[in-house]
This record gives structure tokens, C-alpha cells and sequence, in this order.
């Protein structure tokens, strides 16, 4: 499978992702931001980081940048798309998406594991998981509580469009368990389609047991099936 | 401008260290030359109180590349791998200014290690605030960590241990240190030294702006009441830009098109290129219209010192300019080219067609003022209490009370504020006694931490100098690492003061005898005099950054308790001492008494022992024994693993205050698995270690039988309420 990694100036997962997406034999290629070009590819991947700095507002100067053009293109042609952390901001921005990630709910940054429930396993990114079973992956953002309209809110729950909430380790889904200040949990999301995804937590943090745990890996190979 | 008095003393220069510029220069200085001297011989640049005290340190070694002198000190970890470290401090612009004072000290550190040709793959702080009660705790304690958090968070380097402290002594004057950590090829470190006439010097990076002006001299000067007003000599942090500056010169320093490359930190354009041009035996020819400015009508003084960030100067080879521009292009950056270097051994600034200036560079490095200050030495204080004496308290109180303390309490609220896991080579993040950075796409991993001990150091400067290379050092052990190198930031305060100035000399002395014994050189380092306000001096207080080496990451253990029913071994004897404890401060605010002595010999053979052990996968989990004594560090080894202890009672030491909290040093515990426990004796006994069997694993409960029994969940929430009700 190909896939394609985003470099904006101020990302700084991108060398992760890749590595991940390597490491569960993707084929990647690395886009620079100015390119006008995507190179044929299965998976686009929008990687953390602090794009153009968050500057203006998180996500909203790359969302302008050329790159997006076609990456906007691809996604309407059906192919899949990742946004992780500011991946996610940047699709909230361009309206692939709906909805904003606004400052978390302690007004800090949040840099830490946390648990998520896959609550929709029935798409592109989420089959290998099973339904309802409890990931722990880690966040690190300033940004990441989810909003949205509440007739929005009611179309993701009633379409089954949130793959990921936050949860504590039982399963549980609380405020208590709640980190960001999220509208019901939310930790990502899909488009009506479901082939881009938009999350907070860093599912390429966690592929490997040596660092962490392995609960990211499932999310890739799904891909893969 | 006429020169006059007001002016010289407002550049912080003594009388007679203005007739010493007018003796070199042969006349008298222009404006701008008076702020070229100001900037290159504060204390902050020069060294000039602490030159004649840090040569002694011990600074070379087997796996030492790179010692003092360079932007960072560079070692040799086997195969093509070099790590690049050093530790700095941005203490004064972080008091007046503490978000952006912590930033760019984050920021200034980083380069430090990228300009030398290194990833960063790892940033530790050590931060000491005043007393929590004190008005302004809060807001600075707020601003440093997330000064700090955004800077790591956004440039996208972990930010991956540290330590947090309060205490009255940093009420008036913070302290911010700061720690990176990079990896680099062996075969391609850059240098700042200059070689070649003639060769293009190149700006790159951010545009200089009107901030930071003299901001090596505000930190050269002790603060008074109109501190506030040094605001605009701190300098603005962009992490944004210096990402993408990290990312230019990597990019650049992929061919061999670099002849020498210098970050703009302290003293900016200044320092920069007259430290270039001296270690090269060189002049340099700076055009100061082709700097680019922020604003319009910036004079050539404010160019000379502003201190804006994300900044570099290059030296390259003929005929590369074209295609390193290229690269900054991309990354949208300023590059170009403002001088070149010459034969002339000066620093000659134009502007507008005019020489402007025109200083000797000797005058300004090896010919800056050296000062042998007078100082005096510390008595080892004397043991005056007996402890029979003291009110009773109960030892599950005083634990708990400890357990709660500012001090002591765990200190999530402060790292989940930092992205610690960016990278993806973190293996062990903060709360360990190192963390453990793997090396990417290798076996191997390095161990990294910073520690202080102030309270030690000014009960006797000598003790606690030995004592915080040996907390390094067995925090390294203690997570399996081979301990190698140390970088160290020494901040104290007013080195005028004859008191002051022998705390400095006597830590050193210990920090060198300690370096050398354990073979654990210093090759970083940074000097913060002037910690203090109104003729009030912090307590000394040298924090040390180690490093050590992993062969192989997935050997790296942590003190996490394991298993039911495995033992706890000591390593290393008890003998109660209470004195400056975390025990005789907490409970009964007793800060006298020397500090627990420090025997090298015993240091160095528990280490060694300790390190086989590991290596010989006979320990499960290892925690060094510091403040707040054993029962302490039986509390951490419980606190994140949700196991409990059973405790044993000591069979020697009648008191058991002295046994649980005395601080004695060259400790270790060690959970071993039942059925390593002979085997382990056995070695230990050989090596004629002394250890003794002092708790086994339970679930639930923390107990001594017949003294208490505490609930794991109880512990837990008494180490975890202070931060969340500050």
C-alpha cells in the first residue's frame, strides 16, 4: 500500500509517522508543502505537529498551503486520509471535517496516555480492532477539544461517525475520563464517507512495546486488509 | 557621544575596567565599541571571576570528544554515534519575564547542540522557585513550565526529565536551567573555530529586532527594586522559526560546505563572531547594512547587541554560497552574506561605507579581565542535636507529611505539560531517576537526568559538590546506564562577596574530585553569578546534567516494583544521618549540621556492583536512595507500580527516624526475584559490598509491623494533592 506524508514547515511528527508506516510495510513517500503534486497513494497522511507554527489558529495557514489543493481533490476522489493532532486541526480547518478544536478545557497543554474506545469498527481504519475495546494511546496538544453544532454532534452519533472517545481504563466514558473537555468524548472522527479520519491521540506513538505499547499498530494494518 | 562615567557604569563596567579598554585600545572607545567591550567581558560571557577555578575540573576522558569550549561537549558512545550535550541557565530574564525567559532558554540550549551538527532527541530542566507561599511563586512556577512545555512541544524535541524545587532562598531570584540533549554522526561535528581568509560569513535565521539588548549584562548584575524594569532586555521566543532553522542547518550540514557555524545566543552578533574569529587566530569585516532588521533605523549598537533569537552565523567555503541559500530559501529564511574574514586579527564593523569600528579581538577574549576573587572557606558545621530531644512525631505522619510536601509530591502537573513522547525514542519518560532516550533505529540508548542539592551545598560546598556527581551518577546506574559525562550549570550568587565566591570555589573543588574519582568528566557547562537581589544570595546551587550509555535499550530497568513476593535489598549502609534531611527541614525546619559525608571509594564500588547486577538481568527494578532517606524510596518504588511493601525493622539503629529518613549516601534498592537472592548475595559479598534484605512486596498495603499500615491508594493521594490544590 502507498502512502503519502504532509511536511509543513513546524511539523514534527512526520518523521514518526513515517517511520510507523514503514516499520507495517507501507510504501511512503515525504510531500513538501509548496509541491503542487501528489504522488499516486492509497493513505495521505496529515502528521502532528505545529504547522506554520499554529500561528493565526492551529491548522489554519496549512489549510491555505498548496499541497492542500490536492490533498482536498484526493480526499473527494475517495482516498483515504489521516489527520492526526494538527493533521486533525488542519482538516477541521478545510472543511473536510466538521466542526473545531478549540483550547483544551485546563487552558494547558496536555502531554500524556490516555484510553480510547473504539466505538465504530465497521470501516477502512478501525476493522482490526474489536468493537469497544479499550486502546491506550498518548496525546500531546493544546488544542483538542472537540465542538461542533449540536445538529452536527446528533449526525455523528446517529451516523455511527466517531470511531474513537475517551475513556478510562474499564471502558468507562465520563467527564472523569474526559481530558480535553471534548463534546461527548470525542477523540476523532470520520466524514460521512469514512475515508478520512481525523483524531487528537498519536496512534503512531504506540508501535512498538519498547517505547510504549502496541494498541496503534491495528489502526495501520486495518489499512492493509 | 562623550563617554562619560554614568555611561561606562551603565554598561557594568568598573572604573578601572574602563581604563583598561582605553590601555588596549590605545584611546578612547566609540559608543558602539563601549558596548562590544560591555557584552564580551561581562561575567555572563567572560568567565572572568570563574576561568581560574573551572580549569581544574577534570575534562577529558576515553569517550570525550569534545570538552568545555565548544558550543556543547561532545562523547563518544561507540560505532558512528556522538552524543552533544550541555546545560544553561536563563535565571534572570525568567524572573522578570517567565514565560519567555524559560522559552528562550529552551531555545538557546537547543542550538547550542544543533550547531554542532546534532538532532536533539532530548530536553531536562531544572527549576527552582521561592517559597509557595511567596506572592510570586505561582505566577512564575505557571510561566517556566509552560515557557518551557512550548518551546520543547512546538520545535517537536521531548522534553523528558527534570526537577521542580521550592525554597525562600529563590524567592527573589528564580533559577531556569536548562538541558538538550542531541545525536550526531562522529564523523560530522561542526566546530565554531574559523578557518581561511576571505572566507564568506553568512547571517541566517530570524531578522534581528530591538529585544534583548544587553541581556548577557542584565544577567551579569544582582536585581534590585527596579528590576521590573529590565523587561525589554529579555529576549522573545519563536519556536516556529527555530524549528525550521534546526532544519536548514541539518539540511546544510549534509555536504561539507560549513567551515564553522556559531548559534547568536548571549551578546548575538557580537559574541557570535568574535568567538569564531579568536578560536581561528582570525580578524572578521562585518557590513552591518546587510544585517536584516526587523524595524527600520535600527543603529549599528542595537545590531552589535540586540539578543534576538533564532539566529546563526556561518563560515563556508568558496564558491557554496549559491546552493546553501538554496536551502534557506526553502525553509524561508534570511541568508546573507555580512562580512568576511581576514588577516587584521580585529573585529572591523562598517556602515555606510564608514568604519565604525575597529577593536583588536584579543582585547576582547584572552586580554578580558580574569579575576582571582578573594573567598573564604566553609566550616564543616557541627552536630549539635540530639534527637532525643526533638517533640515525637509518628513515623507514618512524618512519612505522609514528607510524601505531601511541596518538594516531594509527584510532579505530573509539571511534565504532562511537556510532550515527552515526539520522536518516538523515549523509552523511559520523567518520574524515573534517568530517563531513557533509545538511540533512533539502534540498539542502543542513553540515560539522562539533572540533579541539585542546595541545601547540601551550603552547609558545606565541598560535601555537597562531591555529593551531586554522586547522585548522578548512581541515577544513571540505577536505570542500567553506564554513567559517562556531565555537563554542569553553577549558579550562585554575588561572586564580590568573598562568601559567595568560596561556596563557588570549594563545590568545584568537590565537583573535581568526585569527576575524577568516578572517571565522569565535565565537558559542558555554564556559570550564573548574580543570583540574588538587594546583597541577598540564593544558596549555592550547581545542578548537574549526566549522561550515560545502554547497550542495549531493552536492558533499561526502572524502580517500578515487578512482582509479589520479590525482595527488596539495600545497598550500601545505613548510619542515620538527619542533618540537613528532607526529615529535620520538613518536620522540624532544622536546616543545620553538615551535610551526610561522602566516601568516592564506597560511591564507585556500589555503582560498579550494582551496574553488574543489572547487566546480569539479576535486578528487576533499582532506585537510588536519596532525600527523605529509605523509606522514602521504598514509598517511590511503591507510588507508581500499585504494589505495597512489607517493611523490615532495622536490626542495628535504635531510632527509627534515623534508620527511615537519614540520608547517607552511596544507596541502593534493588528488587531482586527470590530465586536470585543467593546468587546476588554471593556477588555483592565477593565485591565486598554490604547489603541487607530491607522489605518484600505485598499487594495493597505499605507497612513496618507494629508502626503502620497504609493503604497503596492512600499513599498515592497523599503524594498526588499538592500541585491540584496550589
Amino acid at each position: 500500500m502507498n502512502s503519502t506524508v504532509i511536511v509543513f514547515p513546524g511539523s514534527n511528527c512526520d518523521r514518526d509517522i513515517a517511520f510507523a508506516l514503514e516499520k507495517l510495510k507501507f510504501q511512503n513517500t515525504m510531500v513538501w508543502h509548496k509541491d503542487t503534486n501528489l504522488p499516486k497513494s492509497d493513505l495521505i497522511v496529515l502528521p502532528g505537529g505545529f504547522s506554520y507554527g499554529d500561528y493565526l489558529r492551529s491548522g489554519a495557514i496549512a489549510a491555505k498551503s498548496n499541497i492542500l489543493n490536492e490533498v482536498v481533490k484526493s480526499a473527494n476522489d475517495g482516498c483515504l486520509v489521516l489527520g492526526i493532532c494538527n493533521g486533525f486541526q488542519i482538516l477541521t480547518e478545510t472543511g473536510l471535517l466538521k466542526g473545531a478544536l478549540l483550547k483544551n478545557k485546563n487552558l494547558k497543554f496536555i502531554g500524556k496516555d490516555i484510553y480510547v474506545k473504539a466505538m465504530n469498527t465497521d470501516n477502512k481504519f478501525c476493522n482490526k480492532y474489536k468493537q469497544k475495546q479499550v486502546l491506550e494511546l498518548n496525546i500531546a496538544h493544546n488544542e483538542g477539544n472537540y465542538f461542533t453544532s449540536s445538529d452536527h454532534l446528533k449526525e455523528l452519533e446517529d451516523k455511527n461517525l466517531i470511531p474513537f472517545k475517551y475513556c478510562d481504563e474499564k471502558g468507562d466514558i465520563s467527564e472523569k475520563s474526559n481530558p480535553n473537555g471534548s463534546l461527548n468524548n470525542i477523540a476523532g472522527i470520520f466524514n460521512d464517507k469514512k475515508n478520512i479520519l481525523g483524531m487528537m491521540p498519536h496512534p503512531e506513538r504506540m508501535v512498538d512495546k519498547m517505547i510504549s505499547n502496541d494498541d496503534g499498530v491495528n489502526l495501520f494494518t486495518s489499512l492493509l486488509n | 557621544m562623550k563617554i562619560t562615567n554614568t555611561i561606562v557604569e551603565k554598561h557594568g563596567l568598573k572604573p578601572e575596567e574602563y581604563s583598561r579598554i582605553k590601555e588596549l585600545l590605545k584611546r578612547e572607545p566609540n559608543f558602539l565599541e563601549l558596548g562590544i567591550f560591555s557584552a564580551m567581558w561581562n561575567e555572563h560571557c567572560s568567565y572572568k571571576s570563574s576561568r581560574i577555578h573551572l580549569k581544574n575540573l577534570p575534562t577529558k576522558g576515553n569517550q570525550v570528544i569534545q570538552g568545555p569550549g565548544e558550543n556543547a561537549g561532545v562523547i563518544d558512545i561507540g560505532d558512528d554515534d556522538a552524543i552533544i550535550f550541555k546545560i544553561e541557565s536563563h535565571n534572570h530574564p525568567s524572573y522578570i519575564e517567565p514565560y519567555q525567559g524559560a522559552a528562550t532558554g529552551v531555545g538557546g540550549i537547543l542550538r547550542d547542540v544543533f550547531t554542532m551538527g546534532a538532532r536533539p532527541i532530548a530536553l531536562l530542566n531544572s527549576i527552582h522557585f521561592g517559597s509557595p507561599d511567596h506572592p510570586k511563586t505561582k505566577t512564575l512556577l505557571n510561566g517556566v513550565v509552560s515557557g518551557i512545555g512550548e518551546y520543547g512541544n512546538c520545535i517537536g524535541v521531548p522534553t523528558v526529565a527534570g526537577e521542580t524545587k521550592f525554597d525562600s532562598t529563590y524567592n527573589e531570584n528564580i533559577l531556569v536551567n536548562a538541558m538538550a540533549v542531541g545525536h550526531a554522526n562522529k564523523s560530522k561535528i561542526f566546530y565554531s573555530k574559523a578557518k581561511g581568509l576571505n572566507k564568506s560569513v553568512v547571517y541566517v535565521g530570524s531578522k534581528t529586532g530591538r529585544d534583548g539588548i544587553h541581556g548577557a549584562s542584565m544577567a551579569s548584575a544582582e536585581f534590585d527594586e527596579n528590576s521590573e524594569d529590565k523587561k525589554p532586555t529579555v529576549q522573545v521566543g519563536d519556536p516556529f522559526t527555530e524549528k525550521l532553522l534546526m532544519e536548514a542547518c541539518l539540511e546544510l550540514m549534509k555536504d561539507k560546505s560549513i567551515i564553522s557555524i556559531q548559534d547568536m545566543g548571549a551578546a548575538g552578533l557580537t559574541s557570535s563572531s568574535v568567538e569564531m574569529v579568536s578560536k581561528g587566530d582570525l580578524g572578521i569585516e562585518l557590513h552591518l547594512d546587510k544585517v536584516p532588521c526587523r524595524e527600520d533605523g535600527m543603529t549599528p549598537y542595537e545590531m552589535m547587541l540586540s539578543e534576538s533569537q533564532e539566529r546563526m552565523l556561518i563560515i563556508l567555503e568558496d564558491n557554496k554560497e549559491k546552493d546553501a541559500k538554496k536551502i534557506f530559501d526553502k525553509w524561508d529564511l534570511d541568508f546573507v552574506v555580512i562580512g568576511k574574514t581576514t588577516n587584521t586579527n580585529n573585529l572591523t564593523l562598517k556602515f555606510e561605507n564608514k568604519t565604525i569600528g575597529e577593536i583588536p579581538i584579543d582585547a576582547l577574549t584572552s586580554k578580558a579581565p580574569l579575576y582571582d576573587r578573594k573567598w573564604t572557606k566553609t566550616r564543616l558545621p557541627e552536630k549539635k542535636i540530639d534527637i532525643k530531644d526533638l517533640k515525637k512525631i509518628k513515623l507514618e505522619d512524618a512519612l505522609l507529611k514528607i510524601l505531601s510536601s511541596p518538594n516531594q509530591s509527584n510532579k505530573s502537573w509539571v511534565t504532562e505539560q511537556f510532550d515527552q513522547m515526539v520522536m518516538t525514542d523515549t523509552t523511559q519518560r520523567s518520574g524515573a531517576d534517568a530517563a531513557v532516550i533509545r538511540i533512533h533505529k539502534k540498539e542502543k540508548a542513553i540515560a539522562v537526568c539533572v540533579d541539585s542539592s542546595a541545601n547540601y551545598c551550603k552547609a558545606h560546598p565541598l560535601t555537597g559538590g562531591k555529593q551531586i556527581v554522586c547522585e548522578s551518577w548512581r541515577n544513571l546506574i540505577s536505570v542500567g546506564a553506564k554513567p559517562i559525562a556531565i555537563t554542569n550549570c553553577l549558579n550562585f550568587g554575588n561572586p564580590e562577596n568573598p562568601k559567595v565566591m568560596g561556596e563557588f570555589a570549594e563545590c568545584l573543588i568537590g565537583l573535581k574530585e568526585a569527576c575524577e574519582f568516578l572517571d565522569f568528566p565535565v565537558v559542558s557547562g555554564n556559570v550564573s553569578f548574580y543570583n540574588g537581589t538587594n546583597k541577598k544570595n540564593i544558596d549555592p546551587t550547581p545542578v548537574i546534567g549526566g549522561v550515560g550509555l545502554i547497550q542495549e535499550t531493552k536492558n533499561k530497568i526502572n524502580h517500578f516494583l515487578k512482582k509479589e513476593g520479590n525482595i527488596i535489598l539495600q545497598v550500601g549502609k545505613t548510619f542515620g544521618h538527619l542533618y540537613q534531611s528532607i526529615f529535620f527541614k520538613e518536620i522540624y525546619s532544622i536546616n543545620e549540621g553538615p551535610p551526610p559525608d561522602i566516601n568516592l571509594s564506597n560511591e564507585k564500588n556500589n555503582g560498579e556492583s550494582v551496574l553488574k547486577l543489572i547487566n546480569k538481568k539479576l535486578v528487576v527494578s533499582a532506585h537510588d536512595i536519596s532525600s527523605g532517606g529509605l523509606i522514602l524510596a521504598l514509598a517511590e518504588m511503591c507510588l507508581p507500580s500499585g504494589y505495597g511493601l512489607k517493611i523490615e525493622k532495622p536490626q542495628k539503629l535504635s531510632n527509627l527516624m534515623e534508620y527511615y529518613f537519614g540520608e547517607d549516601q552511596g544507596r541502593y534498592l534493588l528488587e531482586i526475584e527470590p530465586k536470585d537472592l543467593l546468587n546476588v548475595r554471593k556477588i555483592l559479598n565477593e565485591d565486598n559490598i554490604f547489603c541487607e534484605l530491607v522489605a518484600v512486596i505485598q499487594k495493597d498495603y505499605f507497612e513496618i509491623k507494629d508502626e503502620f499500615k497504609i493503604n497503596i491508594n492512600d499513599l498515592f493521594r497523599s503524594n498526588n494533592k499538592w500541585y491540584n490544590n496550589y
